[in-house]
């Protein structure tokens, strides 16, 4: 090296950031298989009703497409709500004991409870529900005891009731609200509720002031990942249900691949989906969990 | 145990511990603890990780249930009351403030449980007491160590408890800031008024803010009363080393009669007053602190007192305050000896013959049966690590 090189400024070695290289294949995979779909889908919605897959479709910004599929199929819309928010709020009620009782109670049988949690995982979603089916079929063990109990009239019936899909969400999404709400109530500490009895808490003002405001990203957590999938499922409403308790993913599917009307099914879609997101935005603002999570 | 039932200064008792046990499985974290803490009074409870001292505040706190025996805070038992039912409050070791609270509602949380009225001009002014002003809307992850320990501090404090018990407070501090808290603490604790038990492991920290401290060892008191007593006359070796430094010297009675005990080292007298004798026959340990301990040249100076001869100057460290020698004696023990830095002499340097003088009412006698290197953390650290120690391990006799 000669002496004149030895006065250059040492070049600055040209570093890529880590970061945006890891970002790298996700964002592939999500421009491919994400992206290019729903732009697919929102164009979709906007074509000319009037065309089919033999004659082609015709993109002619036809909102009205928007305009019948709300005024055909609102009572399915507010169904799928209805359905996935009370299957969400049955979910939270039975998972967030069961996640507390497996956090701070289940000494060393926590870990098997975590994993009898996440075990109906090992069978297929359809295989769950038919199996539902059978539970609850109109000569089966539950329906006689409902009867004798006089819950269920005598020629009524379980399956093809509100009752049977909101009982196959919840049971469904259930393994969805437990494990947050277990991530997030094991990891609080538990000085933070001596410090409450400390400081004149009962055990149940504790729980309240404590331990519930602290379990709170658990909560929101968990009730998105019953909520947003349950609103758009169609299989418990399929299996356990009739046409007259047909969620929106029914419909859409029916469109999509019997009427073949994809110009509406697409429009169902994209309506389903804004609906979600503007929910999950009001509901995480309103939780007031941003810090939190 | 050394040291009896203690008594209470003037204001009546605050805090009573009787026959206090509490197992865990075999293991005994508490053994049969008596104690009583006067109204008023900066109570610490002094000892290393393991002995006790934490558990039995968790017992007073009652976030642990005794095995058995009783508390009393003043005329009322509080044995079987819930926590949220006890007029105490805690200081937590990791300070446990909550989280998802700001600084106002963490110190407001005792008085809002109590529905106590005017929350806001208490907690304004208890954060005064503590210097927070200014910092009521933070949460306490946006507060430094020190911050949040004042806040742990006042969210105790405001619901003004008839004793306030603080666990290693300050263990999670640097230095510095420890010492500014230690004043402050102390300061604190003199403007309320409040009954303080503080747990620690830190020797310094209890000497300088306690008026009582119970020494504690595998669940049991060792010792009990003021920092000046306890360092100035410990009564076991574990006091001896646990607080501050000590130098045990093995050594026989020789003369048992008089006022003066005349005890023997390796064939030279030493006398110690009959009231700094914790055992008056047989194997005993001489000791002394090494701050007490003058230095002089080999058969330079004869004084009145007491003087161990032949030693050599092992080791020589300056500290700035002071100057500290490790002199190795003729029975091959090293004596630690402190002298201030007055600047009045130049320092003895390694190797040169010295003898070690002090007086004799610095002198104490201890029961030499016991272990003469109990509580000493830097002997247990070179012994765990398999360094051989300088000097003797055992409290034989010397010749």
């Amino acid at each position: 090296m000669s002496a004149a090189a030895d006065t250059k400024p040492p070049a600055r070695p040209r570093r890529i950031p880590t970061g945006y290289l890891l970002l790298l294949p996700g964002i592939a995979w999500l421009l491919v298989f994400f992206l290019v779909p729903t732009m697919q889908l929102v164009a979709t919605s906007l074509y000319d009703p009037a065309g089919s897959l033999d004659t082609g479709y015709a993109m002619t910004w036809s909102w009205s497409n928007y305009v019948d599929a709300v005024t055909t199929y609102q009572e399915q819309f507010v169904r799928s709500f209805l359905y996935a928010g009370t299957a969400t709020v049955l979910a939270l009620l039975l998972g967030y004991p069961l996640a507390y009782a497996i956090a701070f109670k289940a000494g060393r049988w926590k870990n098997l409870m975590l994993v009898l949690v996440i075990a109906p995982f090992f069978t297929s979603f359809l295989v769950r529900t038919l199996a539902w089916k059978s539970i609850l079929a109109d000569n089966g063990f539950i329906v006689g005891v409902f009867k004798a109990l006089g819950l269920v009239a005598d020629d009524g019936r379980l399956l093809a009731t509100g009752v049977a899909v909101v009982a196959g969400l919840t049971y469904n999404f259930l393994p969805f609200m437990v494990l947050p709400l277990y991530a997030s109530l094991e990891k609080i500490d538990q000085r933070l509720v001596e410090a409450g009895s400390d400081l004149y808490a009962s055990s149940f003002t504790s729980f309240r002031k404590v331990t519930l405001p602290l379990s709170m990203p658990g909560v929101v957590a968990g009730t998105l990942l019953t909520f947003i999938p349950a609103a758009g499922d169609y299989i418990s409403s399929e299996l356990l249900g009739s046409p007259n308790q047909y969620m929106l993913g029914n419909v859409i599917d029916n469109a999509f691949l019997v009427q073949l009307n994809f110009p509406i099914a697409a429009s169902l879609s994209v309506l389903l989906m804004a609906a979600i997101v503007t929910l999950v935005f009001a509901y995480v603002r309103r939780a007031g969990t941003e810090e939190l999570l | 145990m050394a040291g009896a039932r203690p008594e209470t200064n003037g204001g009546g008792a605050d805090l009573v511990l009787r026959s206090l046990t509490k197992r865990f499985g075999d293991f005994t974290a508490v053994d049969d603890l008596d104690l009583v803490v006067g109204r008023g009074e900066f109570f610490a409870l002094l000892g290393p990780s393991g002995c006790g001292k934490t558990t039995t505040l968790r017992m007073v706190a009652g976030l642990e249930q005794p095995t058995a025996g009783r508390i009393l805070l003043g005329e009322q038992e509080v044995t079987g009351l819930r926590p949220h039912r006890r007029p105490v409050n805690t200081v937590f070791q990791s300070y446990a403030l909550f989280p998802h609270l700001d600084v106002f509602e963490n110190v407001a949380f005792g008085l809002r449980r109590r529905r106590v009225r005017d929350v806001k001009a208490q907690v304004e002014q208890m954060l005064g007491l503590v210097e927070l002003t200014g910092f009521v809307r933070r949460r306490p992850g946006q507060l430094s160590g020190g911050q949040q320990q004042r806040v742990a501090l006042a969210r105790a404090l405001i619901n003004r408890p008839q004793v306030l018990l603080l666990d290693e407070p300050l263990g999670a501090l640097d230095l510095k800031l420890r010492r500014q808290m230690q004043i402050e603490l102390k300061r604190i604790q003199t403007d309320v008024g409040i009954t303080f038990v503080h747990v620690t492991h830190d020797q310094e920290e209890a000497m300088t803010m306690a008026d009582t401290i119970a020494v504690m060892r595998g669940g049991v008191i060792e010792q009990l009363g003021s920092p000046a007593e306890l360092y100035e006359f410990p009564a076991t070796t574990f006091v001896a080393n646990f607080l501050g430094q000590s130098n045990l010297v093995p050594a026989t009675v020789a003369d048992p009669v008089g006022d003066s005990l005349v005890v023997d080292v390796g064939g030279e007298r030493l006398g110690v007053p009959r009231a700094r004798a914790r055992a008056v026959k047989g194997r005993v340990l001489v000791g002394v602190r090494p701050e007490k301990v003058y230095v002089s040249a080999a058969g330079e100076e004869d004084t009145a007192g007491n003087c161990l001869r032949g030693g050599r100057v092992s080791d020589v460290s300056f500290t700035g305050v002071s100057t500290q020698y490790l002199v190795a004696m003729p029975w091959g023990q090293e004596l630690m000896v402190f002298e201030q830095n007055t600047g009045a002499r130049t320092a003895f340097a390694p190797g040169t013959a010295v003898d070690l003088h002090w007086a004799r009412e610095h002198t104490f006698v201890l029961d030499g049966a016991q272990d003469i290197h109990a509580g000493d953390e830097t002997y247990a650290e070179r012994t765990a690590a398999g360094v051989a120690s300088p000097g003797p391990a055992s409290a034989g006799t010397v010749t």
